[in-house]
């Protein structure tokens, strides 16, 4: 269950998509995001939702891996659609007592899951075709300006490349903890929520105190290897923008002139 | 030959302890040699690694490696970049979420120019036969692969001296057999001196020469061969000696007559299989 957790997740490769330089890619993905919310017909909607499938097959990463990345949103795509079905006001084709359905709230719970399915699946291709490292990279370089203003940029961009590197060897950890407390006759699937959360104290503690252990270890280590923060650092990856870059520029701003454009020809849906 | 580590009289103790974990050591290690220091747990084995690349500072006495004495603070980085060591949990040294990023780690810390960290990594990654994975992610290699993936990330900022921290204490044999293999390639084929902490006595035998510590103190100190004839003294401080050594002690103590500096496996063999032959012969002619 642990395992299908997969943001973060980097899919190595040689595509265009993941030769993008990351700064662009976290560029490009806030502007598609932007086009998502600007957009207000599903003509507009689908246009993105192609560019996004285009991103997909251009860096090879499987559609099924949009499935499984939207696994965990799952609650929040239903939240949003009952939600909007139940308390738009308009034309009503469903009623169960003081529950109505409108055919605008249908309306506007599709277009709304069809925005969050391509605002998960079009962030997670920026973290599946860039390598965690580079991705913070990118962060640290495009916030460097802030560096000025005493912000410690190098020091997040450090801890965020630790969270990251750390996810799967404390998954791993944490599935071997589950099995030992398993083994040792503890019960996790039985009970009510109060119960089931109870159970997971014997998992936590366990891996808070190796995780303590761990940073200590890996504080020392990055010590020996004369880590003492971004004074006189260089990187072996040092980022370039190249033509392609501006490429994709290029079609990201195509696509919020269309998305823009289909807003005034097609009607609103709101 | 010059020395890389000359320590005198080192003394140490942790906060809250009374007990010393080092007590006056000094200790000269040539430069280009390979030694093991075993001890079973608490001899003060690590803490006196520890000293090396000025983690912990002695109390008492001095400590020169390289030529440079580890209590000079001026001098830490340009210590710690001659003196790398590799630690006992592979998961926990490993910095970056790809192989070759943090074989880089260390050598951008230093402030190597970019494109000399690219060829210093390839050579690293070559030395310790990694290159293939170059692009993995640290959780998908086994023990043993990850533990060279943190040997080349301290070869690649080309220490004069490696210490070792039980490299090999949660490996699998086979991991174990890999990260040995490296470190003695590394040595004979480069030149690097290597201090090869841990309690395993097959690895201590592969050695030049081998530091007993007991109790915060330096026991034995000699070739390998020399350090497993003391067997029952090795016996009293809570060593094993390798299997070869304790097979043959057994069999001298019952009287047969057989060579009293055997420590590999195939030295015992020999032994072994010429001493059926001639008792074969002697058989034949009675």
């Amino acid at each position: 269950m642990l395992k299908d957790i997969t943001i973060g997740q980097y899919f190595p490769g040689q595509s265009a998509v993941h030769r993008l330089d990351p700064r662009m890619k976290i560029i490009l993905t806030m502007l598609y995001i932007v086009a998502l919310f600007v957009a207000d017909n599903f003509q507009g909607l689908l246009l993105s939702a192609v560019f996004a499938a285009a991103g997909y097959l251009i860096s090879g990463i499987p559609l099924s891996m949009i499935r499984k990345s939207m696994k965990p949103v799952i609650p929040i795509i239903v939240f949003t659609a009952v939600l909007n079905m139940l308390f738009v006001e308009g034309r009503e084709i469903f009623r169960l007592g003081f529950l109505k359905i409108t055919l605008e709230g249908v309306v506007l719970a599709v277009l709304m899951v069809t925005r969050i399915i391509c605002l998960i699946a079009g962030s997670s291709l920026l973290t599946y075709t860039t390598s965690p490292i580079a991705l913070t990279d990118a962060i640290e370089q495009l916030l460097a300006p802030l560096k000025r203003l005493k912000m410690p940029v190098h020091e997040l961009a450090m801890m965020m490349t630790i969270a990251l590197r750390f996810i799967p060897t404390l998954i791993e950890e944490t599935d071997k903890i589950m099995s030992a407390q398993k083994a040792r006759g503890a019960d996790m699937e039985s009970g009510g929520i109060m119960r089931r959360a109870k159970a997971l104290i014997p998992i936590l503690i366990p891996l808070f105190v190796s995780s303590f252990r761990r940073a200590d270890e890996l504080a020392l280590a990055m010590e020996c290897r004369c880590y003492h923060g971004d004074e006189g650092r260089t990187r072996m990856k040092q980022l370039r923008y190249a033509p392609r870059d501006f490429m994709a520029l290029g079609m990201l701003a195509v696509l919020l002139v269309l998305v823009l454009l289909f807003n005034r020809i097609f009607p609103s849906m709101y | 030959m010059d020395a890389i580590i000359s320590a005198k009289d080192l003394v140490f103790s942790y906060p809250g302890d009374t007990e010393l974990a080092l007590d006056h050591v000094s200790l000269t290690v040539g430069k280009g040699d390979l030694v093991a220091v075993l001890g079973h747990n608490g001899s003060g084995k690590s803490t006196l690694a520890k000293h090396f690349n000025a983690i912990l500072l002695p109390q008492g006495g001095v400590c020169y490696v390289d030529g440079i004495n580890t209590a000079d603070e001026d001098r830490l980085l340009e210590l710690r970049s001659r003196a790398g060591m590799v630690f006992q949990n592979p998961d926990n040294q490993i910095v970056a979420t790809i192989v070759e990023e943090d074989v880089a780690f260390g050598l951008e810390n230093i402030g190597v120019p970019p494109e000399e960290i690219r060829i210093r990594v390839d050579e690293a990654l070559t030395d310790v036969g990694m290159y293939e994975y170059r692009l993995h992610a640290p959780h998908q290699l086994s023990g043993g692969q990850k533990q060279r993936v943190a040997i080349a990330g301290i070869i690649a900022m080309m220490p004069k001296l490696i210490i070792l921290d039980e490299p090999t204490a949660m490996l699998d044999p086979r991991g174990r057999a890999e990260v040995l293999e490296t470190v003695i390639k590394l040595n004979r084929e480069f030149g690097v001196t290597v201090l090869l902490i841990t309690h395993f006595m097959d690895e201590a035998a592969a050695c030049r020469r081998v530091v007993v510590m007991d109790d915060g103190r330096i026991l034995l100190d000699a070739p390998p061969k020399e350090v497993f004839s003391h067997v029952s003294l090795l016996k009293q401080v809570g060593l094993d000696v390798p299997q070869a050594t304790e097979i043959i002690h057994e069999l001298r103590r019952s009287g047969i007559n057989l060579p009293d500096d055997i420590i590999t496996d195939e030295e015992c063999v020999e032994a072994l299989s010429s001493l059926l032959a001639s008792s074969g012969k002697g058989g034949g002619r009675a």
